[in-house]
């Protein structure tokens, strides 16, 4: 039987390095290719050690998805295509080079990819637009949906004939202020492979997020503290400067706020060059008022970290694991009038998890320690489905069996038993390395001759009636690679054979003192009576009663006048009605008959 | 299979497809030579155009004073102006299921056909033909708004009068069919019923058909669908380019296969070529300049005018024209230079490439940011205080009948300084003008109609090779001003079937198979056998299942066991429940092969007498008769039931069963 395999390389029961790769209908894809960003050896990049594939894709630019793109392709030697949407195509090549300049340049790494390395990368590239739908080869095909996470994400479905997988990427099920919800159509995957990061979180509303969120920086603001928020370039902090734009606007706040790293600028950009990728509101107004044109939001210069007075800062990397957004860290750190807002998901082992996690003494570098006085708070703005948006989207695709991948074990454990509560579905949770295996059980696809089809139709209508089931008969011609169902004389015309005749004939004697009209007669009356539903005839002129096509003919004994002989006759086609009524014509007439 | 043609202009069509059993339409296009014979509708008060003298016939006998007025020495008509509809009485139009639209230039009939009507079917189109197309119903809706007229004339159009009036009024075809514009309300109600779609998007109409569109390289998100089932193929092509200009390249290789291909949309200009006609606008408008004049440049809001920018972005230094103001007024051109700019994903690589580093992919941003090229809503407002001349004006509607276009008429039309230059193709420009003769201004007509011409859709046909071609009837002929032309009309071996105005063709067209599947149940339970050398058949019996135009055959469920009744006799004397038919029997026994096998079963005592047609066995101690012959066998056996099936299987052993 066709089997579905999926192996996660990376986020089997962990959160980063997204890799995955899927098996079906003779083809390979592997889905993302991230890298980890909490560790910093070998163990960062998916582990490629044994795959061959086809094709791979990637949803959506987060390094955690398309980190290890360069290595594969250019250093472990994967010659494939490699599809993404537009944006992320965009901006997947600038992040990446972001990265390799932190691990190379600053840190002195060798073994690393380099921009050369990148761009030809890029140039095996093949852009994909949502909803598109593309034939890889003559049998795979791949379609992206929306989904919602970042600018430019996208869920995709994988289709052999009649099989198919829906990975979702990263997805959110609940439109900001700047992209819109993810959305897929029933499409009945065999597999729906989904994210889980936030399997157990239930949201509040984020309209209570958003006031809190304000709320906390207003007052740090007014009490004259400054505030960081890491932030990933692109993504959250788009949200999060739509909010405090608007926000300094009403509240017509003094405070500076500003936004590290040269990318900003630019990431803005491609949101306006991409506007057709947020949500319906901004793409209405774009003309009359960019939303990604700030006012109150500048760049942000290192001199500025040790001006006096409030202020808000943006920063580069989002868990603190390195970069400008770690060095303003380590300056504001021990103040408690200042305060660091983590507004996003922090990935084990980078000093983002340590504070969140209340550890308030951190080991840097050089054996120096840190202590944090400042204040930190989380807040979920990172846009991944919750529990409730996951069930959402097993609902909208209606899949036969769930997979969950980037999320924490225990928290998977616990969502899979909800959505096999829930939906009466196999949910799998392979560990990296680990292969879950989906059998399927496809349909097979015959051109069925219109002409058998539609009198099939006429005379039995569309949907079988559970009380009288009727059977179509057909012919299936295999030849080459095409299956036909044809009516059985079409396909003796169209394989050249003549039909072959079987008839039978049988002879009853039967003791009936009438005259042989008579006896007709009254053969006629009884067949009548038990072949109910059945065509019966009276044909007194050449002696005889037909059912169906059957003929009983009457003739009397030479012998004995009261002898009366039956010829039946039929054809194999009507054998088991034939022979139905030769035993029971044996049997004689009833005697109540008139 | 048939085909409604709504509309019988070729660039502007409408046609309605009936296959299996949707009804779809192709392209809604609007017809807007009609408005030639109107008179234009003046932004500023026009002491001339308001001061015409009406029309009256010779003889006195008609007097259409009101309606029709005499300008420049011809008649046109004094009310708002009126567009050519397609035809709605051809079919109903509430039974239409989708509207498939080709490109923006081809929607604009749609409010007349979605509202109003009972029309409750989707509209699919690509989001720029969608963004777009709303922009230019908006201007449209604008322009003649902005210029209310309270009169309709209707007198002239009665068949009697319009006979007797002056060409071209008298030659107007379709009269009936004008109608005035529709309003923004229309337009916003009709747009809500479209639907985006993505190129090579398959979607799926009642489990019966699947459209879906390919890019076809005329403009922003312009496409031409392939509708298909899984063994028919009809394919739509409309405004197709295979010219280098903003748009993805046409996608060929897709159409390839149809049973038929409707064509329609080829190039209006067939002698024009576009690169030589744009070389002869930029040389033009450069030698205005330079002479102190001003050019006037009538084009639609989108489309070519963003290749004109992108040629004047490069030809501005070049030409030393740095100073030179260039505007664009439109209520729309700011909206259509922005969505211009967000489309990176439906523009050619080059564009496409731009977008990543990232940088706008048209130029002309380069062009406002520099102060080059500024863009207007109207002529009022800030335009009047900021405008210079010399100056380039690009501006609607390329009729001269309304829109800001008007204004620059009445302004430079009387000075041999100014140049009018005349790019889009849809409207002969001797027309155009008819109601401001004499015009001191330089006319230039440089028409840019990127579409395919002959040569390229023969070559193209050649190689997409579909069985049947539709297309309008004007493409049949050479046109009637270059008679002697064959080479401007599509010449094909198989001739192509034309289409005017209000023809139903039956599309040459059977369909003979159909898509099942078997579940997977069935399937295994069936036994093939080889009855050729890789040919093999197996008899299928299954229950049918179709539901929303997708069949299933299914195993037939096993009856219950019957339940072990008291009334045993009676059950045996139940006639068979099902009318099974049993398989049809194909091939021949051989005498030998039977005789050993009858001898195996114990059935030795067998006479053989040769007949003419082949065999008669009796069986002498079973008092059984078998006639065996080349295709038929006879069995005939009294009285003695296990011995007729012993034999019946015996034979059975030897034949194929279909």
């Amino acid at each position: 039987m066709p089997e579905i395999k999926v192996t996660p390389l990376g986020a089997g029961q962990d959160v980063g390095r997204s890799c995955i790769l899927v098996s079906f209908g003779g083809k390979n894809i592997m889905l993302d290719c991230g890298m980890h960003m909490g560790f910093n050896d070998d163990r960062r990049f998916p582990d490629f050690s044994y795959i061959t594939q086809n094709g791979r894709l990637t949803d959506h630019f987060h390094l955690d998805h398309c980190g290890a793109l360069p290595y594969m392709s250019e250093m472990v030697g994967y010659d494939g295509p490699i599809y993404m949407t537009h944006p992320t195509k965009a901006i997947c090549p600038i992040l990446l080079e972001d990265f390799r300049k932190i691990t190379v340049d600053k840190k002195g790494e060798t073994n690393f990819f380099t921009s050369q390395m990148i761009k030809d990368c890029m140039k095996k590239v093949v852009p994909l637009n949502l909803h598109q739908t593309v034939q890889v080869d003559d049998e795979l095909e791949i379609k992206a949906y929306y989904a919602g996470h970042v600018l430019g994400a996208a869920m995709v479905q994988l289709k052999v004939g009649s099989e198919s997988v829906v990975y979702t990427g990263d997805y959110n099920m609940t439109p900001d202020r700047h992209l819109g919800a993810a959305w897929i159509d029933k499409c009945r995957p065999d597999i729906l492979i989904s994210e889980s990061t936030y399997a157990t979180t239930i949201r509040d509303s984020k309209r209570c997020r958003e006031r809190d969120f304000l709320k906390k920086v207003h007052e740090t603001v007014e009490r004259g503290g400054k505030v960081l928020i890491p932030v990933f370039a692109l993504g959250r902090a788009q949200e999060l400067c739509i909010l405090l734009e608007t926000f300094w606007e009403r509240m017509n706040l003094k405070a500076p706020i500003y936004f590290s790293t040269g990318l900003t600028e630019k990431a803005n950009h491609y949101y306006k060059l991409f506007i057709t990728w947020t949500n319906q509101k901004i793409r209405k107004t774009f003309v009359q008022r960019n939303m990604f044109e700030f006012k109150h939001i500048k760049p942000f210069d290192r001199s500025y970290a040790d001006n006096p007075g409030p202020m808000v800062v943006f920063a580069t990397p989002g868990m603190l694991h390195a970069g400008q957004s770690l060095q303003i860290f380590k300056k504001w750190a021990g103040h408690e009038k200042n305060m660091v807002i983590m507004p996003g998901y922090c990935v084990q082992g980078t000093i983002g998890h340590k504070i969140l996690n209340g550890q308030r003494k951190l080991e840097l570098e050089g054996r120096s320690t840190l202590e944090v006085k400042l204040q930190v708070e989380y807040m979920s703005f990172s846009a991944h489905a919750d529990a409730k948006g996951i069930m959402q989207l097993i609902r909208m695709a209606e899949p036969r069996n769930v997979l969950l991948v980037h999320g924490e074990a225990a928290k998977m454990e616990f969502l899979k038993g909800k959505i096999e509560q829930e939906f009466s579905i196999n949910c799998f949770m392979p560990a990296n390395g680990e292969t879950a295996t989906v059998t399927t059980n496809p349909s097979v696809p015959v051109d069925i001759s219109l002409n058998l089809l539609k009198r099939e139709m006429s005379l039995g209508g569309t949907l079988p009636d559970p009380k009288k089931p009727r059977t179509m008969h057909g012919t299936l011609i295999m030849k080459e690679n095409s299956l036909r169902l044809v009516s059985p004389e079409q396909a003796l015309k169209e394989l050249g054979l003549s039909e072959h005749q079987l008839r039978f004939t049988c002879r009853v004697q039967l003791q009936d003192p009438h005259s042989d009209a008579d006896t007709l007669r009254r053969i006629y009356t009884h067949l009548k009576s038990v072949l109910k539903g059945y065509t019966t005839q009276h044909l007194p002129d050449s002696m005889s009663v037909m059912v169906e096509s059957i003929v009983v003919k009457v003739s009397s004994s030479a012998e004995d006048p009261n002898t009366k002989v039956l010829l039946l006759s039929w054809s194999y086609q009507d054998e088991d009605l034939g022979s139905f009524l030769s035993t029971l014509l044996k049997k004689g007439l009833p005697s109540g008959l008139c | 299979m048939k085909l409604y043609c709504l509309s019988g202009h070729p660039t502007l069509p409408c046609n309605v497809l009936k296959f299996k059993s949707t009804t779809i339409m192709l392209d809604c296009g609007l017809d807007t030579t009609s408005v030639l014979n109107f008179l234009p509708l003046p932004l500023v008060h026009s002491p001339r155009l308001s001061k015409l003298p009406g029309w009256v016939s010779k003889d006195g006998a008609i007097n259409l004073e009101k309606e029709l007025k005499e300008c420049a020495g011809r008649v046109f008509v004094d009310s708002q102006p009126e567009l050519c509809l397609p035809e709605r009485e051809l079919l109903d139009l509430s039974a239409i299921d989708v509207i498939l639209i080709s490109n923006y230039h081809c929607m604009m009939a749609l409010p007349y056909i979605t509202e109003h009507s009972g029309f409750t079917g989707t509209v699919y189109a690509t989001e720029p033909t969608l963004q777009i197309g709303r922009l230019l119903m908006e201007e449209l809706v604008n322009f003649m708004e902005r210029v209310p007229k309270a009169q309709s004339a209707t007198c002239w159009k009665n068949k009697e009068i319009q006979r007797l009036l002056p060409s071209p009024l008298k030659d107007a075809v379709e009269v009936w069919a004008w109608k005035k514009c529709y309003n923004m309300q229309e337009v916003n109600s009709a747009l809500s019923k479209v639907q985006m779609v993505g190129y090579s998007q398959k979607v799926e109409l009642f489990g019966a058909v699947i459209v879906s569109p390919l890019s076809s390289g005329y403009s922003l998100g312009s496409s031409n669908w392939i509708i298909q089932s899984h063994h028919e193929k009809v394919s739509y092509m409309s405004g197709s380019s295979l010219l280098t200009t903003h748009p993805q390249p046409m996608d060929q290789s897709s159409l390839k296969n149809s049973d038929i291909l409707i064509l329609t949309g080829l190039t209006q200009m067939p002698t024009a070529n576009p690169d030589g006609m744009l070389g002869e606008f930029c040389s033009n408008l450069a030698m205005t300049i330079r002479a102190g004049g001003n050019v006037l440049v009538p084009c639609y809001s989108s489309g070519v005018i963003y290749d004109l920018l992108e040629c004047l972005y490069q030809f501005i230094d070049s030409a030393n024209l740095g100073s030179t103001p260039f505007y664009f007024i439109s209520p729309i051109a700011n909206s259509s230079l922005e969505f211009s700019q967000i489309f990176a994903e439906w523009l050619c690589l080059n564009k496409q490439s731009k977008v990543y580093l990232p940088e706008p992919p048209f130029p002309h941003a380069e062009l406002i940011q520099t102060n080059k090229l500024k863009h207007y809503p109207s002529i009022h407002g800030d335009f009047s205080s900021e405008f210079r001349q010399p100056c380039v004006v690009f501006t609607g509607h390329p009729s001269l009948r309304f829109g800001d276009v008007v204004h620059f008429m009445e302004l430079w039309g009387r000075s041999s300084l100014n140049t009018i230059i005349f790019t889009e193709p849809d409207f002969s420009y001797l027309d155009a003008l008819a109601p401001y003769q004499p015009l001191a201004m330089k006319c230039v007509y440089c028409p840019i109609d990127t579409r395919l011409n002959f040569h390229q859709v023969s070559k193209l046909l050649k190689e997409i090779q579909p069985l049947h071609v539709v297309c309008p009837e004007q493409y049949t002929q050479p046109p009637p001003s270059q008679s002697h032309r064959s080479d401007l009309m599509l010449e094909l071996q198989a001739p192509p079937l034309p289409y005017r105005r209000c023809s139903v063709l039956s599309l040459p067209f059977r369909r003979r198979y159909e898509r099942i599947h078997l579940l997977p149940e069935l399937a295994r339970s069936l036994v093939p056998s080889e009855v050729k050398p890789g040919v093999s058949v197996a008899t299928v019996s299954g229950m049918l299942q179709s539901k929303d135009n997708k069949h299933t055959l299914q195993s037939v469920p096993k009856p219950p066991p019957a339940a072990p009744t008291k009334k045993r006799k009676r059950v045996v004397e139940e006639p068979p429940e099902v009318l099974a038919p049993k398989p049809l029997l194909s091939g021949a026994v051989p005498l030998d092969g039977f005789l050993a096998s009858l001898h195996k079963h114990g059935i030795s005592e067998v006479k053989v007498e040769e007949t003419s047609g082949g065999h008669i066995l009796h069986l002498q101690a079973e008092d059984a008769l078998i006639q065996l012959e080349a295709d038929a066998t006879h069995i005939v056996c009294d009285n003695n039931e296990p011995m007729r099936t012993t034999l019946r299987d015996l034979v059975l052993q030897f034949l194929q069963k279909l």
